[in-house]
């Protein structure tokens, strides 16, 4: 059983990210929200549409772009710009208004100057960056990526990341964002923490990260200011309860 | 006997309109039981370096020398040479072919020509090192395995090679933190138990900054900082250029000391960082800041 | 090295050819292909090797690209041309051991190879100019009208489009892999052609595995991004046949007219 009896719900323009180690189901999750797989038993309802119902599938699709870990088993097309084109060319939509998407996702994600390029010329942040274009060319309103950052070296992960953040803040898009990096997921607005097919946490960064045991006993990290703040504690310094990132533990410890 | 880099420069598709030059003037020398990290960003030219090492690629100029036998010598003695360096690709579980792990791990002694005992006493202690049970997955498919288990049944086939060298190439990418961990503290054992010298590349810092005794820093082709990590990961101008970031002891210890904490940053774990903190604090008569 | 191939080489650029439809490159290189059959005369010859140097010379690709196009042949083209010589009959004009090489055969030799040679630098010049993608349009829409008779235009295209999407990754793969077991002391190079065969067991089973992951992956990446065949499917860039594809059509009437003219004549 990959998903057992789990109960989650995302609200419009959130931010979530998911936790947990291989195996925990994180996957099987993310590709239960666009119907890729479907539940064995119970619901599961994309903006008040059940992923069951096989004539809302492409309105579903279209509203969950899915983000994927490999970069280069997500790229179809030969060139970026096409690629991006992908997308909508299935929907059907017109030829003039494929262009405009098109030219809009590609600047969204910063990738116009490399519309002309072959997708093994990029490096993983920017075929990333394509991936990521190709759904918003959809017009989808949730971005769910499963581990997209897995594969990158640490610029490329900064890219996605920082688009990740600019899109959510300034389209406001919905994202689901599944890592291992826990610097990634403090990042999010609430992160929630997948072990053996369940959900076993759902809370804020602050109140997640702020519990170093927990998170080390179900074999996660923590970000390295919420460790060194547990470990200044129990060496009987005083500082303030959920510190996650550097500044926070620079001002405990500096005011 | 070390690893020598001699000016040594590798130019790809020379001849043709592609033509790229990946490594320019390179030279470095590998002592023997060192442990030394390359790291650089994607296209620096690290991977292309290391794939020197064993003579998987031959220098358009300069020379590469194991052991003090250049590995572009056409003589037995080069062959030789070239098989005293273990390689370890990056996703090196991506090269499993075999049906059992015993037999996976038995082509590279196999390869050897070794006496059957031989290499089954290798497979065993190979396997034994990466924490694989013998009994227990000698006949196992590869393929069953979880992610991190084809990972080590895939360096231990290089370790049944008994080389004296061993390069990794991004050995802990794609692992969650778990895995990552427990293999970390597998190749720095193999360094300090079976003494071998020990090449990783890398762009995880803090991977890096756990386990390297001396920090090379590639860029565009060329060695940008060669020094013990102390001095490297303090350099944050050349990181910069480098496009790498600092790990993240030393990125938390910084910001620190920018708001007045009087604290070293030369930490590479999370313990050091907290006794480096402490150690601020307690000058300080106790007083925070 | 395996990556130091040049496979679907594309030269982008905005030559004439560059320009030019790919379903009008590809008419007009049928029709020149055939023409090479048809007007087997010097001057047929001439006026097509003339028109091949042409476009190659202001194609913008390098011209050495072209001579390498042409090395996998090279064998070929000396042993016809050997065969010709010296197996046709007619007026010898060098005698060596068990060889007559005759004048005729000269001339047949010569005009085969020109031949071959021909067709390589057009389906060359076709490559070189026009990027995979217009290439493997352009062959969908010119098969669309066979539908009809149950050719799956669309997944033929789509199928090419993959797959050259696909050979770079494929041979980067191919490379790390071999190095790998070379690493692990697997020697390619030598023993007999049986040895040769199994040594090649280590680098294709991990390419399978690879290759169907990857298979398996892209056709989910496809359908959540609601691919569901050709059906009801649009396209972002339309072909457009333009002035230049009517007049590169007319250019190449005239030679057809010149060249038949030329053979009535005997010349």
């Amino acid at each position: 059983m990959a998903l057992d009896h789990v109960d989650l719900s995302i609200e419009e323009g959130e931010f979530v990210a998911i936790l947990g180690t291989n195996g925990s189901g994180k996957s099987t999750l993310a590709k239960q929200l666009n119907a890729i797989l479907l539940p064995t038993s119970g619901v599961c309802r994309v903006a008040g549409m059940d992923t069951r119902a096989a004539e809302r599938l492409w309105d579903i699709r279209q509203t969950v772009g899915m983000v994927f870990q490999n970069p280069d088993n997500q790229i179809i097309a030969a060139i970026v710009e096409d690629d991006v084109a992908f997308g909508p060319e299935n929907l059907g939509v017109p030829s003039d208004e494929i262009r405009r998407r098109v030219d809009e996702s590609l600047a969204a994600v910063g990738m116009t100057s490399f519309r002309g390029f072959a997708p093994h010329l990029l490096s993983g942040g920017q075929k990333q960056r394509v991936a990521i274009a190709g759904t918003l060319a959809m017009k989808t309103k949730c971005l769910v990526l499963d581990e997209p950052t897995a594969m990158l070296d640490p610029v490329g992960r900064r890219e996605v990341l920082e688009t990740v953040r600019r899109l959510h803040r300034e389209s406001g898009i919905t994202v689901v964002y599944i890592t291992h990096f826990m610097e990634e997921a403090a990042a999010a607005q609430r992160i929630v923490v997948m072990e053996d097919g369940k959900i076993v946490e759902d809370g804020s960064p602050k109140a997640i990260f702020g519990r170093v045991d927990a998170m080390r006993k179900r074999g996660l990290d923590v970000p390295l200011a919420a460790e060194v703040a547990w470990k200044l504690q129990k060496q009987g310094i005083q500082l303030p309860e959920n510190i996650v990132t550097n500044e926070e533990l620079a001002v405990a410890l500096c005011r | 006997m070390p690893i020598e880099l001699r000016d040594v420069t590798y130019t790809y598709m020379k001849g043709t309109p592609f033509e790229r030059t990946a490594l320019q003037n390179v030279s470095l020398t590998i002592a023997d039981g060192s442990l030394t990290a390359i790291a650089g960003h994607t296209g620096s030219g690290k991977s292309t370096l290391v794939q020197h090492l064993n003579g998987l690629l031959h220098p358009t100029k300069g020379e590469v020398l194991v052991d003090g036998v250049n590995l572009a010598g056409k003589k037995e003695e080069a062959g030789l040479a070239r098989r005293k360096v273990g390689m370890v690709f990056q996703y090196p579980e991506q090269q499993l072919f075999e049906e059992t792990v015993a037999a996976d791990i038995a082509f590279g002694p196999k390869n050897l020509e070794l006496s059957e005992d031989e290499v089954n006493r290798r497979v065993r202690s190979a396997m034994e090192f990466v924490q694989l049970d013998y009994e227990t997955y000698k006949d196992v498919s590869p393929f069953r395995l979880s992610g991190g288990q084809m990972r080590r049944v895939a360096i231990a086939g290089v370790l049944a090679l008994k080389p004296d060298y061993l390069v990794l190439d991004e050995p802990t990418a794609g692992l969650d933190p778990q895995a990552r961990e427990e293999l970390l503290r597998r190749i720095v054992d193999l360094h300090r138990k079976k003494k071998l010298t020990i090449i990783v590349v890398s762009h995880n810092m803090e991977d890096i900054a756990r386990m390297a005794e001396r920090v090379v820093f590639m860029h565009d082709g060329h060695v940008l900082v060669d020094a013990p990590p102390s001095k490297a990961f303090l350099a944050d101008e050349k990181m910069r250029e480098a496009g790498l970031t600092a790990p993240p002891t030393v990125a938390l210890l910084s910001i620190l000391r920018d708001k007045g904490l009087q604290v070293d940053a030369d930490a590479f774990t999370a313990d050091e960082a907290v006794k480096r903190i402490l150690k601020a604090i307690q000058k300080k008569g106790g007083a925070k800041c | 090295m395996l990556t130091d191939i040049t496979i679907g080489q594309f030269f982008p650029g905005t030559s004439i050819l560059h320009r030019l439809d790919p379903r009008a490159k590809l008419l007009l290189l049928l029709v020149l292909m055939a023409a090479i059959f048809v007007f087997d005369t010097p001057g047929g010859y001439a006026v097509l090797t003339g028109l091949a140097l042409l476009l190659a010379a202001t194609s913008g690709v390098p011209l050495s690209m072209y001579f390498r196009s042409l090395r996998p042949l090279w064998w070929i083209l000396a042993f016809t041309f050997l065969i010709h010589l010296c197996a046709t009959p007619g007026e010898v004009f060098f005698h060596f051991w068990i060889f007559d090489m005759t004048k005729e055969g000269l001339s047949r030799g010569f005009f085969l190879c020109l031949r071959l040679t021909l067709l390589i630098l057009f389906s060359s010049l076709l490559t070189f100019t026009t990027s995979p993608l217009s290439l493997t349009d352009g062959m969908e829409r010119l098969l669309r009208p066979l539908k009809v008779v149950g050719v799956p235009a669309h997944e033929l295209a789509m199928m090419m489009t993959i797959a050259l999407r696909f050979v770079p990754t494929l041979i980067e793969e191919t490379d790390t892999i071999m190095k790998a077991q070379q690493s692990r002391g697997a020697d390619f190079s030598t023993g007999n052609a049986l040895k040769r065969v199994r040594h090649l067991v280590p680098i294709l089973v991990p390419l399978f595995i690879s290759s169907f992951r990857r298979a398996d992956e892209l056709a989910t990446a496809m359908e959540a991004r609601c691919y569901r065949g050709g059906e009801g499917r649009t396209r972002m860039k339309e072909l457009h046949v333009g002035g230049i594809d009517y007049a590169a059509a007319g250019v190449t009437a005239l030679l057809f007219a010149a060249m038949g003219a030329m053979k009535m004549a005997g010349i």
